[in-house]
C-alpha cells in the first residue's frame, strides 16, 4: 500500500483512516477520454482491456494503448486502473493469468474485479497488481469488507444500496479503502444480482452483454389485467442517476477513499464536465472545510451533460416513486461538445480549435477548461487554418480558428447548446 | 445416451449444445426443496424429497414460507426423523444493522441439528468461524457463482457444497464438477430469480399512479406480472417483501429427461424451487423426479425415461408457463 494513512484530521469528528485526500476516479472509455479525464482532474481513471471487463460494445484498450495511458497519466500523478469484473464462465478463465500478467507489465496500479476465480489468480501471477473488489460483489456490510481485507485486498467498491451512515460504521470498524459510486448510470438491480438480459436476449449481462432491459417498459399486471389506465405509464424498473456534487463534505467526512464516476460508454464532453465539476468541489473542501460552500456553476455544470434526471441513490434513503424513469425517454444533453481548443494565440487572442461537431458563426458556445475556468461567448468571425473565412465548421476533426473572448488553452473544450 | 422413447416428441430438437456420454454411475443425487412449514416438510419428503430447505426471509431470500426462529428445532428434528437433511437458508446480502442477528441464528441452528446453512454473504462466513466453526456451509450466490476456481475459492474456506448458477449450460456443469473438489448442487424445476433489487419497486411505480392504497401487496403469490410490450406471452411473475423487488423468469426449468447426464456428472443436489406453485404441483413434481432416480438407483444400464414422469407434471403445469431446460442446452453471447 503506497497511501498515507491519517488518524483523525483535527477538522474532523470521530475516528477513521483514510486517504490523504480522496481520490476522484473517472472512466475512461478510450485512450483520448483517458487523456481528458487527467487532464480535468482524475487522480485515477478506469479502463477496460479486450477481454474480463463489463462492457463488451466499448472502444477498449490495447495493451499498447494501455501502456500509452499509463504513461500520460504518470505525468500527471494520476494512475490506471483496469476493469476485469465479469462474473467468468469456465471458458472465458483460460489465459486470465497471462492476461494479468500484462496489465501488470502495462503498469496498470489496480485491476477491479468480482469473480473470486479472477481476484486469486491476480493475487498469485500478477502480484504488483492491487486487487480492488468490484461493486459486482454486492458488499453491503462491514463484515464481508472485514472479509475481503482479510483475503488481502486494499480496497472494496461499496454495492450501490450501501447508505451514508453504513459507510461511517465501515469506516469506523474496518481499515480498508472504501471506493463508492458519486455520479452516472445505476443497476437497479443489486449489481450481478440481474439475467434480464440473459432471458431477453441471450446475453450475458454478467459478461458485459447487458441489453439495459431494467430500461424497457413493461406492463404490470395484477389480478390477470394491467394496472394501468389510459395515459398512465407503463412500469419501469429505470433508476434516475446518480448524482453526488450537493454532498462531498457529506462523503468525505464519511472516509470515502475513492470517489468512482460511472460511464466507460460516455463522451469526452461528458467526462471532462463532470470531471472538471467534482475535481473543484473535492478540493475547494479539502482546502477551507469551514468555508465550503456549493457553487451554483458545478450544478448546472454538471446538468449541461447529463441526459438523465439525477438523485442521491441509497445515499439517505431508499429510492422510492420519484427516483424512477417512468414518464418521458432519455432526453439528449442540453449541451453538445463542439470542439477542443489545440493552439491559442495571446497577441491575437485566436485560438486553434479542433471541430467534433458543427458550429458556426453566431452559434453561442461555452469554453470551459480544468478548474472552473469558462465563458460564454458567441462565435464571431470562423476561418480556416491559413485565415480563410467559413461559414459553418463541418468537418470532424477539421482545424479551424476562432477569436475568444478570454484566453484559452490547449485541451480546453467548446461546447455549444442544443435547441 | 439415454433416450425418450419413440413417439414422445424429445423437448431438446433443436438445442445447440452437444450432450455428453458419461460412464453409468448409480451415484443417486439428493432431491432437495424449500418448504413453508413443518407440515408441507413432511408432505414433500413423503413425496419424495431427501432434503428440506428451510429458513425465514430475515436471513434468507425468496423462501416459500417463514418458518421462524421458534419453530426451527421442531422443523429440523420432524426431517430428521424422516431421515432427510435439513438446511437453513441464509442466502440473502445483509446490512450493518441486520449483522447482529446472525451469531444467535447461529447458535439457534446448532443447537436444532440443522445439517447446513446456505450463504451468499461473506458476512455469514465471518461469522459461522466465530461462532458455529465446523457447521457445513452451502455456497450460493444466486446468478453469480458460474465457474470451479469461485467455487473451489469457497471451498477453501469452508464451504463444502457449491449452487451453481442457472444460467450455466450442461457441459459448464460437467466441467465445473469435474474441476471443483465439492459438492454441486443444481437448480433442476420450478422458475428462477432472474432480478432483485433492494428498491420497492412495484410499490414505486403504484405511488407514482397514485393506487398504491388499493394495489400493495408485499410477499409472494399476489398475483403480479410484468409484462415486456414485444413478449405479450411471456409473463414475469414479480414481488416485493422485506428484502426488496424480486423479478422471476416466465417459463419453468424442468429437467427430467436430463438427469441421467446430470446423474453421471456428478451432480449431489437437485433442487426443486416451489415458489409460487401450488403444493399438489410441487408434490407432483418431487414423485415424477422420485420415480425417475428411484429407478435410475435401482439399475442405471436399465433406465428409461417414462413420459408419465412428464405427463404427471404437464397436468398441473400452468399452460401459461413453458416447461423449458433453462440454459441448459443454449449458448450465450456476450
Amino acid at each position: 500500500m503506497n497511501q498515507t494513512l491519517t488518524q483523525d484530521a483535527p477538522r474532523l469528528k470521530g475516528k477513521r483512516n483514510r486517504l490523504d485526500k480522496p481520490e476522484l476516479l473517472a472512466p475512461a472509455g478510450s485512450l483520448e477520454k483517458l487523456k481528458f479525464a487527467v487532464h480535468y482532474g482524475a487522480d485515477a481513471v478506469y479502463i477496460g482491456g479486450q477481454k474480463y471487463g463489463l462492457r463488451s460494445n466499448a472502444d477498449n484498450f490495447s495493451f499498447e494503448e494501455m501502456r500509452e495511458g499509463v504513461q500520460y497519466a504518470a505525468r500527471y500523478g494520476a494512475k490506471v486502473f483496469v476493469a476485469t469484473n465479469i462474473y467468468a464462465h469456465q471458458e472465458d478463465l483460460e489465459g486470465v493469468a497471462e492476461y494479468l500478467k500484462q496489465l501488470e507489465d502495462a503498469g496498470i496500479a489496480a485491476i477491479i474485479a468480482a469473480d473470486p476465480a479472477i481476484v486469486e489468480t491476480a493475487q498469485k501471477y500478477a502480484p504488483k497488481l492491487e486487487v480492488h473488489l468490484s461493486t459486482q460483489q454486492s458488499t453491503m456490510n462491514w463484515q464481508a469488507v472485514q472479509f475481503w481485507k482479510e483475503e488481502g485486498l486494499p480496497r472494496v467498491v461499496l454495492a450501490r444500496e450501501t447508505t451514508m451512515n453504513e459507510i461511517r460504521e465501515m469506516k469506523a470498524r474496518v481499515d480498508v479503502e472504501l471506493e463508492v459510486f458519486i455520479h452516472g448510470a445505476m443497476c437497479s438491480s443489486v449489481s450481478g444480482r440481474c439475467v434480464l438480459s440473459n432471458h431477453f436476449t441471450d446475453r450475458d449481462s454478467n459478461r458485459g452483454g447487458c441489453c439495459q432491459s431494467c430500461r424497457w417498459k413493461y406492463d404490470l399486471h395484477a389480478d390477470e389485467q394491467s394496472v394501468m389506465e389510459p395515459g398512465q405509464n407503463p412500469f419501469t424498473m429505470s433508476s434516475k442517476d446518480l448524482c453526488m456534487i450537493e454532498h462531498i463534505p457529506d462523503l468525505i467526512d464519511a472516509g470515502v477513499d475513492s470517489f468512482k464516476i460511472e460511464g466507460r460508454m460516455k463522451s469526452i464532453h461528458y467526462v471532462a464536465s463532470v470531471v472538471n465539476v467534482y475535481r473543484q468541489a473535492i478540493d475547494a473542501y479539502m482546502a477551507d472545510p469551514e468555508g465550503y460552500h456549493l457553487r451554483p456553476e458545478w450544478v448546472e455544470d454538471i446538468g449541461k451533460a447529463a441526459n438523465r434526471p439525477l438523485n442521491t441513490g441509497f445515499f439517505y434513503e431508499v429510492p422510492g416513486a420519484g427516483e424512477h424513469i417512468y414518464e418521458a425517454e432519455e432526453k439528449p444533453a442540453p449541451y453538445d461538445f463542439a470542439a477542443v481548443v489545440t493552439d491559442y494565440d495571446e497577441e491575437t487572442g485566436i485560438a486553434t480549435v479542433q471541430q467534433r461537431s458543427p458550429f458556426r458563426p453566431g452559434m453561442e458556445v461555452e469554453f470551459f477548461g480544468p478548474g472552473g475556468r469558462q465563458f460564454i461567448q458567441q462565435i464571431a468571425d470562423l476561418t480556416d487554418e491559413v485565415g480563410n473565412p467559413l461559414t459553418v465548421a463541418r468537418h470532424p476533426l477539421q482545424k479551424v480558428c476562432l477569436k475568444t473572448v478570454h484566453p484559452v488553452r490547449p485541451l480546453d473544450l467548446m461546447r455549444k447548446r442544443l435547441d | 445416451m439415454f433416450d425418450v422413447p419413440e413417439g414422445t416428441a424429445d423437448r431438446r430438437a433443436g438445442s445447440k449444445i452437444s450432450r455428453r456420454c458419461i460412464p453409468i454411475t448409480a451415484l443417486t443425487p439428493e432431491l432437495l426443496i424449500s418448504a413453508a412449514s413443518l407440515e408441507q416438510a413432511e408432505k414433500y419428503i413423503e413425496a419424495g424429497a431427501t432434503a428440506i430447505l428451510i429458513g425465514e426471509s430475515r436471513f434468507g431470500m425468496r423462501q416459500p414460507g417463514e418458518i421462524t426462529s421458534d419453530q426451527l428445532k421442531d422443523v429440523v428434528a420432524a426431517v430428521h426423523r424422516l431421515g432427510a437433511k435439513a438446511y437453513v437458508n441464509m442466502n440473502k446480502l445483509f446490512r450493518n444493522d441486520e449483522l447482529a442477528w446472525i451469531p444467535e441464528y447461529l447458535q439457534l441452528l446448532k443447537d436444532a441439528g440443522a445439517d447446513a446453512i446456505v450463504f451468499g454473504d461473506p458476512a455469514v462466513l465471518m461469522n459461522v468461524r466465530q461462532y458455529a466453526p465446523g457447521l457445513t456451509m452451502f455456497w450460493n450466490a444466486e446468478m453469480t457463482g458460474t465457474n470451479s476456481s469461485a467455487a473451489s475459492y469457497w471451498g477453501r474456506r469452508g464451504a463444502s457444497r457449491a449452487v451453481v448458477a442457472r444460467e450455466l449450460n450442461e457441459e459448464e456443469i460437467v466441467d465445473l464438477k469435474q474441476k471443483a473438489a465439492m459438492e454441486i448442487q443444481i437448480q433442476i424445476h420450478g422458475m428462477t430469480n432472474i432480478y432483485h433489487s433492494h428498491r420497492n419497486l412495484v410499490q414505486s411505480y403504484l405511488e407514482h399512479l397514485g393506487r398504491e392504497a388499493t394495489l400493495i401487496r408485499k410477499g409472494a403469490d399476489k398475483g403480479l406480472f410484468l409484462v415486456e410490450a414485444e413478449r405479450p406471452d411471456e409473463k414475469f411473475p414479480v414481488y416485493e417483501d422485506d428484502n426488496g423487488t424480486h423479478v422471476m423468469s416466465p417459463d419453468d426449468i424442468c429437467l427430467l429427461e436430463a438427469l441421467p447426464e446430470l446423474i453421471q456428472a456428478g451432480v449431489n443436489s437437485l433442487y426443486v424451487e416451489p415458489l409460487l406453485k401450488s403444493e399438489p404441483y410441487n408434490l407432483a413434481v418431487l414423485r415424477s423426479y422420485r420415480q425417475a432416480l428411484d429407478l435410475w438407483g435401482s439399475n442405471p444400464e436399465r433406465y428409461r425415461f417414462d413420459p408419465k414422469w412428464l405427463a404427471d407434471i404437464q397436468k398441473l403445469q400452468n399452460p401459461e408457463r413453458e416447461l423449458g431446460f433453462g440454459f441448459l442446452y443454449k449458448e450465450q453471447v456476450y
